[in-house]
């Protein structure tokens, strides 16, 4: 995972705020950091005030109180047409009634673009997208990887200083939402300004961002990296939402061999810069090295740590390749679990999920 | 037909066999009776204006100038009628379903007045306000030498007045039924909420504006009571359709069975051309 600059490193670039909603039975109060070319994702249940948190930096819901700065410039009173933020929304919002280019090149036009140039542009970002095919194609007409990608170019396409996405990829079923996942990763680690994520789905949040940002009940319970937050989580909820253990590395095959040294088995034949994920759960622990297991996805590691949750017990590991591993508590007493002891773990292949970075 | 299948269906779910099948269930008289008279009751008179009709005198009836004039007059004052309810009544139909206000509901009760207020009173009312000495008239005549009653142009403000409610209503329920996130979207690409609602609400609500028109158009059309009040009965100038409908009964029956099959004709086309919207209704 990419390194991230402590939130109140950076000067006045960047995003700054304070969101304070209330309303009648819902209090919302976060402080939201981050620097240009951070993507930060917004994780929580439904409810949590993820989207209100969105609404309001897009001036789409008025602040009670607190403060948004943008690259130092005061935000808070500004109507949502002065803010140089785009939004993407979760179900799009594309116009009916236009194209595909159309659509994008409504932000140019209403930026103050002719209509040639603000076309123009548009269809620029279709081509960037990959959906110069489709850019005569109305909303309806397009499958929902596309007329996502349309939704971000549209975002894009008026040069926003924070770009923000309300569950980018919820709209989708399952298949798509492995390329659009990937596709969106790429924009997003191209875009040099502050990007803002919202999402329910923790592996999302951890393709997608630098840094997660959970709240509950209007209010932030943990933040930090991803792999910050699936190590150790502060919350039974955080726990069962990011029980996934997540590797970068380069695949050939069936093999992923992490930047990190060791490799992982998996069941996709992949090529190239991959994700590797499976969760804690997965994974299967012993004292001695076994020996009717095959070498392949078998780990040394030392335990680092014990944390409760609930009745299971999630054990970070460290060595070869460092992984969170989940067990009964019979089971962690069973093999005698103690932070410094050596154990081998193993997972399936079958159990990992890998895709393209 | 659609209850006898539900409760067929229901007959079907309560024996365990979810099985879809017509029942032929009694009509109950007391229904039936009345229903029966009631439809006679709504067909028949145009029946009779069917049967009546002096079909062999009716081209030279219809060519004759009276009838020509008053129904040109007719469509021009409708149609006028029709934009003035556009331009003025789509904005107000957008602040009331846009926007909060103090006494909005209040408003909205007084937009809807016109619909239940008999025309005629309507006709006095803008007489009061308009009218030569009229609570705004009287300054309109002072000022700029303008006099509205009894011009063509009291006629459109008639037709108006007892249309507009009508685009009003249909085009605030249109706008509640449009997703509103639309113009959200709209504004967070730049456009004010002027250019959102010219660039993209309007376009999507265009159907219901359309149909908030015809009915419009149709109601203006036959406007009878506050135009003859308000702006009395001028051949060529304020006599419409209607009113002229009216003054060839007491003279040339025939005249007025003839004006009165154009305004059927001009009605079945407006259904016809509003089926799609409320015929296939449930």
């Amino acid at each position: 995972m990419t390194t991230v600059p402590p939130p109140d490193s950076h000067g006045p670039t960047g995003l700054d705020a304070h969101l304070v909603v209330t309303r009648a039975a819902f209090h919302l109060d976060i402080t939201l950091t981050a620097a240009p070319g951070e993507v930060v994702a917004l994780l929580g249940p439904n409810g949590a005030g993820k989207t209100t948190a969105l609404r309001a930096l897009a001036g789409l819901t008025p602040l009670s109180a607190g403060r948004l700065r943008l690259d130092g410039e005061q935000l808070d009173g500004t109507p949502p047409e002065s803010r140089p933020v785009g939004v993407v929304f979760q179900d799009y919002l594309l116009f009916p009634h236009l194209t595909a280019l159309d659509n994008v090149a409504f932000g140019p036009r209403c930026q103050g673009a002719t209509k040639a140039e603000s076309r123009a542009v548009a269809a620029g970002w279709l081509d960037r997208m990959g959906l110069t095919a489709h850019a005569g194609d109305k909303p309806r007409r397009l499958s929902g990887g596309q007329a996502q990608r349309v939704a971000l170019a549209r975002a894009l396409a008026t040069r926003p200083r924070l770009l923000l996405l309300d569950e980018p990829l919820a709209a989708l079923d399952a298949r798509t939402r492995l390329d659009v996942r990937s596709q969106l990763r790429r924009h997003l680690a191209e875009f040099e300004a502050v990007a803002v994520l919202v999402t329910h789905d923790p592996l999302d949040a951890m393709v997608l961002a630098d840094r997660l940002i959970v709240i509950e009940h209007g209010r932030i319970v943990q933040q930090g990296t991803p792999a910050d937050i699936a190590r150790h989580p502060r919350t039974d909820y955080i726990a069962h939402l990011v029980g996934l253990n997540l590797y970068r590395g380069r695949a050939e095959g069936h093999t992923v061999k992490l930047e990190t040294g060791p490799a992982i088995t998996v069941t996709e034949e992949l090529t190239g810069d991959v994700f590797v994920a499976f969760p804690p759960s997965a994974v299967t622990l012993f004292r001695d090295r076994p020996t009717g297991v095959s070498a392949r996805n078998l780990w040394r590691c030392e335990v680092a740590g014990l944390e409760t949750h609930g009745d299971r017990i999630r054990a970070d590991l460290t060595g070869e390749l460092s992984l969170a591993a989940d067990l009964t508590t019979v089971g962690a007493a069973e093999l005698d679990l103690r932070p410094g002891v050596t154990v081998w773990a193993t997972v399936k292949a079958t159990q990992t999920h890998a895709y393209p970075a | 037909m659609t209850k006898t299948d539900e409760s067929g269906a229901a007959a079907g779910a309560r024996t365990g066999r979810p099985r879809r099948r017509r029942v032929r269930f009694a009509v109950p008289l007391p229904l039936l009776l009345p229903g029966a008279v009631a439809l006679a009751f709504l067909l028949l008179p145009l029946v009779a204006l069917l049967l009546r009709a002096p079909w062999s005198s009716l081209p030279s009836l219809l060519t004759s100038p009276d009838v020509w004039q008053a129904l040109q007059l007719s469509l021009f004052s409708a149609t006028a009628a029709t934009a003035v309810s556009l331009v003025l009544g789509v904005p107000l139909a957008w602040l009331l379903a846009r926007t909060e206000f103090p006494g909005r509901g209040l408003v909205r009760a007084l937009v809807t007045l016109p619909l239940v207020l008999p025309p005629v009173v309507g006709g006095v009312a803008l007489l009061l306000a308009l009218g030569r000495n009229g609570v705004v008239g009287q300054w309109l005549d002072a000022w700029f030498g303008i006099t509205l009653p009894f011009t063509t142009t009291a006629v459109v403000i008639a037709e108006s007045f007892v249309a507009m409610p009508f685009l009003v209503i249909s085009v605030e329920g249109t706008l509640r039924a449009a997703d509103p996130r639309y113009e959200e979207a709209a504004t967070t690409l730049g456009a004010s909420r002027f250019t959102a609602f010219r660039r993209v609400t309007l376009p999507l609500i265009a159907p219901g504006i359309a149909a908030g028109a015809v009915l419009a158009w149709a109601r203006a059309l036959g406007e009878f009571g506050a135009t003859i009040t308000f702006a009395g009965n001028f051949p060529g100038r304020t006599q419409t359709m209607p009113l002229a409908v009216y003054l060839a009964l007491q003279n040339d029956p025939e005249a007025a069975i003839a004006l009165s099959l154009v305004l059927l004709a001009v009605s079945i086309a407006v259904l016809a051309g509003l089926r799609d919207r409320w015929m296939t209704a449930p």
